[in-house]
């Protein structure tokens, strides 16, 4: 039986959020050159210096330690889990939990991902005797559209889901790109431009799906104690939840239900003593529209089922009820591959008000939730300028 | 036959024998002596109840259509043009796996989630044969 976890509210708290110096396309910079550049921001946001960073977190890499060599911190605390896009989001858990037992004080969580050029990567993880390659790429799978797709033509057939319910959010979160200047795509979109987009695979079309970018961001964690000498007001962490239930999409336990972002964002509310009502901004991973359905099913925020038509009548757009994905997303700010870095950094600036045009107004809780894998792995993350 | 260009497994150690049936054109799952339930992909050790008691068993290659999903821009040189469709299907004996849903025209409309399906064998190799279903 875990301890009740409430103890933990407040007790760290994020104080640097940025991103690297830009994104998109950018065929003159490694994935490592994006994480230095996200860490080198985030530590001038935190008032912090190279030399106060004691922990290093960080995912997609072929040792969790390479990070810590590219930038010359030598950590004495190393956390390279690799659970998808929302790893970040698990690592604030991890780095909570650290921070709390004494194992270390700053912590650096980094993210660079040559995504679109594919500068610096890691090579392929799957060999011909793989899971993977033995029982699913046989079959014609051809990346994530494929997968996300078997999910929402399942969600549709027991939910009745339909089509224009899923171009409802891609037209919402270009709305909010529009007020970002940093979004990459930020021309109008209606329901009909999506839905006229050309078939990826059924039933996801086109405008369905994130964008792919070459892009970098960075957090620092440390104590409250802490936090309260840093440059800006801190940013407390309130509740967190991380879960997995598989990794092949052919694995994946129920195709209409995102069992992992349940169990994850069950924990989360459970710790932060809050309520959805209390909610102020939510940053949902967004990598296809099925996803931020599935999800505020999963965590609460409506039913099974209701998910599509929560999101309906332009209710998660900037002047709706639910302001969600305020940064345009992965469908249309940026979508490096493991996006969910990005809602930690947005969550950061809602909360501190940072966020000009885009503001929400008086937002002083925000939920985070990333996506791993094929809906394998989910983590949450609530976030507060005070501690309740 | 003309060469297949498709990705070809190589099998594992746990899953040789399941590719082994597969190239007889069989169908044959891990059974749990332990707790009585079958498994799929073929581990060594059973994923409801960890017991390392398992044998293989000759299923019915019967299932329904748990879901699916048309693609239109396939993986590169996949051997089915697109558009193709993959599928989930649910076994009668219990697992799900991935496959192709062939023997049908690849249209939406045409194909119905829960609809009854058979496995068939393709021979892609002279030693693999790649399961795909047909409606039953």
């Amino acid at each position: 039986m875990t301890r009740d976890l409430r103890r933990m509210r407040g007790r760290v708290a994020i104080v640097g959020a940025a991103e690297a110096d830009e994104h998109g396309k950018l065929p003159q910079k490694s994935a490592f050159a994006l994480h230095a550049e996200a860490a080198r921001n985030a530590l001038a946001d935190a008032g912090l210096r190279k030399d106060d960073v004691d922990a290093v977190f960080s995912a997609g890499l072929w040792m969790g330690s390479e990070t810590a060599e590219y930038v010359g911190i030598r950590p004495r605390y190393i956390d390279g889990t690799q659970i998808g896009g929302c790893s970040f989001i698990a690592h604030v858990q991890h780095a909570m939990a650290a921070i709390d037992a004494g194992v270390c004080d700053v912590a650096l969580i980094t993210h660079g991902e040559s995504g679109a050029s594919r500068v610096g990567m890691p090579g392929t993880r799957f060999g011909a005797d793989s899971w993977r390659l033995q029982f699913e790429n046989p079959f014609g799978l051809a990346g994530p559209p494929t997968g996300y797709a078997l999910a929402a033509a399942r969600h549709m057939h027991e939910f009745g889901t339909t089509s224009e319910q899923l171009a409802e959010v891609a037209v919402a979160t270009r709305k909010w790109a529009q007020l970002n200047p940093r979004a990459i795509m930020r021309d109008p979109l209606t329901v009909a431009d999506v839905l006229a987009s050309r078939m990826i695979s059924w039933p996801l079309r086109l405008l369905d799906c994130c964008l792919v970018t070459d892009a970098g961001g960075a957090v620092v964690v440390t104590s409250a104690e802490r936090a309260r000498d840093c440059a800006k007001k801190p940013v407390y962490v309130l509740g967190t939840g991380e879960a997995s239930t598989h990794v092949m999409v052919s694995q994946m336990p129920d195709f209409a239900r995102w069992d992992a972002a349940r169990m994850a964002g069950e924990r989360a509310f459970a710790m932060a003593g809050v309520t959805h009502a209390d909610v102020d901004v939510a940053e949902l991973y967004d990598a296809f529209t099925i996803v931020p359905i599935m999800a505020l099913e999963a965590l609460g925020f409506c039913g099974d089922g209701e998910g599509g038509a929560f999101v309906s009548g332009g209710r998660t757009a900037p002047g709706g009820a639910f302001p969600m994905n305020t940064n345009g997303g992965g469908l249309s700010y940026t979508h490096s591959g493991m996006y969910g870095m990005f809602t930690l950094v947005e969550a950061v600036r809602q909360l501190r008000g940072e966020c000009g045009p885009r503001q929400v107004a008086d937002c002083t809780i925000a939920l985070c939730h990333g996506l791993g894998g094929m809906f394998s792995a989910a983590a949450t993350l609530i976030a507060g300028t005070e501690v309740p | 036959m003309s060469e297949y260009k498709g990705p070809i497994p190589l099998p594992t150690p746990e899953t040789r024998p399941f590719w082994e049936a597969a190239r007889r054109h069989e169908l044959e799952l891990r059974r749990c002596r332990t707790c009585g339930r079958h498994h799929f992909y073929p581990r060594a050790a059973c994923p409801h109840c960890l017991s390392g008691d398992l044998e293989w068993r000759r299923v019915s290659g019967r299932g329904t259509l748990h879901t699916f999903t048309v693609v239109h821009r396939g993986q590169r040189d996949f051997p089915l043009p697109a558009p193709y469709v993959i599928a989930i299907v649910e076994l009668a004996e219990g697992p799900r796996l991935m496959t192709n849903l062939v023997g049908v025209a690849p249209d939406p409309t045409a194909i119905r989630i829960g609809m009854p399906v058979q496995v068939t064998f393709e021979d892609v190799s002279s030693d693999v044969a790649l399961p795909r279903f047909r409606p039953a």
